[in-house]
């Protein structure tokens, strides 16, 4: 399997999906190591450009091309040009002139790596698009999935919460629904985007409804910073209606695992004992998310040196 | 695992059965009598060397009463061919349960030819640490070396042209007889 750049999960057949998984659950052996590093990438430069806030994907990504000993050259939009006004295309061309193998992009603007994609000459991976894919947190969710439940097909995942703001919740719908896991989703009305069955799941109003029965829940973030209007009354409101608990946790399988993708607010979308409980495998995804992104960039530089 | 069959018929089949079984039993002996004093290690390279490691430790095993850890490499991460425009191949398991530094290690692969396999399996086991010192076992020399490596245990020479490969297929991997053969190279190589 060859591919130049991942955009999205939107698209990506179960086959493709799998043999990414497969990649990663190998290169997971290598952070284990004394020495966690391999030569696989050496003379690689990757170029990490964050035009929004990130901790976890950025280091994440970072760790995995060093582990494949990659160059990393790493950037954020306060201390680029653009903070002086240069637009994101001459930016990136420029960094492009240094000449970078593959290009890691976040971008508050959906599409964005899409755009750069079809200008930039090198592979472009999407770190997170606006309110558009993530797909290697997509790809990562699905790992810790198929790490505690053996597999991914006929799953009940029950994705919960601003589902109109969340990336991350786009990118699991299209990886899963590929998967052949069955998906239900729920959150204020206010925050569930109109005709969503039309990517394949089901819609609950009730919390309670999407969470019973379920084998993998999945809560998510509160975004204020892309909320431009007033979506619920107040968090202590949203806490109580569609807040995470043991309570409501009770209401799922007896084996169910509880995922977030962090940054987590805690009291909000999800109660701390949930949180820090038996059942929470948060720091499992934060784990696998170094060897997704190895998996990734392993798979990707097949074509940096296509041709050659 | 799903049954298979001997494939295409090969140019020349060189040896089968009974007669590798007794090969590979001489092989266990050379590396009984060189590193038997004291304890060791087998590192298998996927995926040729690794039942034939496991036939050896229980031989081993057998005959000395030790034990033998093994351990699985995959050299792909450690390949010189890697960055050159071909599509990435499939990454397999490595585990080396057992401290590499310090170790006595005897690496293990059916097919020993230009070379390039062993000198990234040696890349491979040093980045885990220093071990005290690592042998290298072949069922099969068959020659076109291209690195300078030399096996210091090997079952068998086999005169080749470079247009040919030979192939080592165990019931292990689901063929229903052991098999030593020579094919015609075919585009994939």
């Amino acid at each position: 399997m060859a591919f130049k750049h991942l955009l999205g999960l939107e698209g990506l057949s179960r086959e493709q999906i799998t043999r990414i998984l497969d990649q990663a659950v190998e290169f997971k052996e290598i952070s284990k190591r004394k020495i966690k590093k391999v030569p696989t990438l050496r003379g690689i430069t990757i170029a990490l450009f964050f035009v929004e806030a990130s901790t976890r994907t950025r280091t994440s990504f970072e760790i995995a091309a060093k582990r494949l000993s990659a160059d990393t050259i790493s950037l954020t939009a306060s201390a680029s040009s653009l903070s002086k006004g240069e637009t994101l295309i001459d930016t990136t061309k420029n960094l492009e002139a240094m000449a970078p193998d593959i290009f890691i992009i976040r971008h508050s603007v959906s599409g964005s790596p899409h755009m750069l994609s079809k200008i930039l000459s090198c592979s472009v991976v999407n770190a997170g698009d606006g309110t558009h894919e993530h797909p290697t947190q997509g790809l990562l969710d699905m790992m810790t999935m198929r790490e505690h439940k053996g597999g991914i097909e006929g799953l009940d995942v029950a994705i919960i919460g601003d589902i109109m703001h969340s990336r991350v919740a786009r990118s699991n719908i299209f990886g899963l629904t590929a998967m052949g896991a069955k998906v239900r989703i729920s959150g204020p009305a206010t925050l569930v985007p109109r005709d969503i069955e039309k990517l394949g799941v089901t819609v609950c109003k009730r919390v309670e409804e999407a969470v019973e029965g379920s084998d993998v829940v999945m809560m998510l973030r509160i975004q204020k910073e892309r909320m431009a209007g007033d979506f619920f009354p107040t968090t202590r409101e949203y806490s109580r209606e569609f807040g995470l608990n043991l309570k409501r946790l009770s209401l799922a399988k007896k084996d169910a695992i509880v995922m977030h993708p962090g940054p987590m607010n805690r009291g909000v979308e999800i109660s701390p004992d949930v949180a820090d409980g038996t059942r929470s495998v948060i720091l499992d995804q934060v784990a696998n998310g170094v060897a997704v992104r190895m998996a990734v960039l392993y798979l990707l530089s097949a074509h940096v040196l296509e041709g050659v | 695992m799903e049954a298979r069959t001997q494939g295409p018929p090969p140019k020349k089949a060189i040896m089968t059965g009974g007669e590798i079984e007794r090969v590979i039993g001489e092989l266990a002996g050379g590396v009984i009598r060189q590193c038997g004093d004291s304890q060791f290690s087998l590192i298998g390279i996927q995926t040729g060397g690794i039942h034939l490691a496991s036939r050896l430790k229980k031989i081993i095993e057998e005959k000395t009463g030790m034990t033998i850890p093994v351990g699985v490499l995959d050299i792909t991460l450690y390949r010189d061919d890697i960055m050159m425009g071909l599509p990435q191949p499939l990454v397999k398991k490595t585990d080396i349960p057992f401290e590499v530094t310090g170790s006595r290690i005897v690496l293990i692969d059916d097919v020993l030819y230009t070379g390039r396999t062993i000198r990234a399996a040696l890349d491979a086991i040093i980045d885990f640490g220093r071990p005290k010192f690592i042998k290298l076992l072949v069922l099969v020399d068959r020659g076109f070396r291209e690195y300078p490596i030399q096996a210091d245990f090997t079952g068998m020479f086999v005169e080749t042209s470079e247009n040919e490969t030979v192939k080592v297929q165990l019931k292990e991997m689901g063929f229903s007889e052991d098999r030593i053969a020579v094919f015609e190279k075919t585009k994939k190589g």
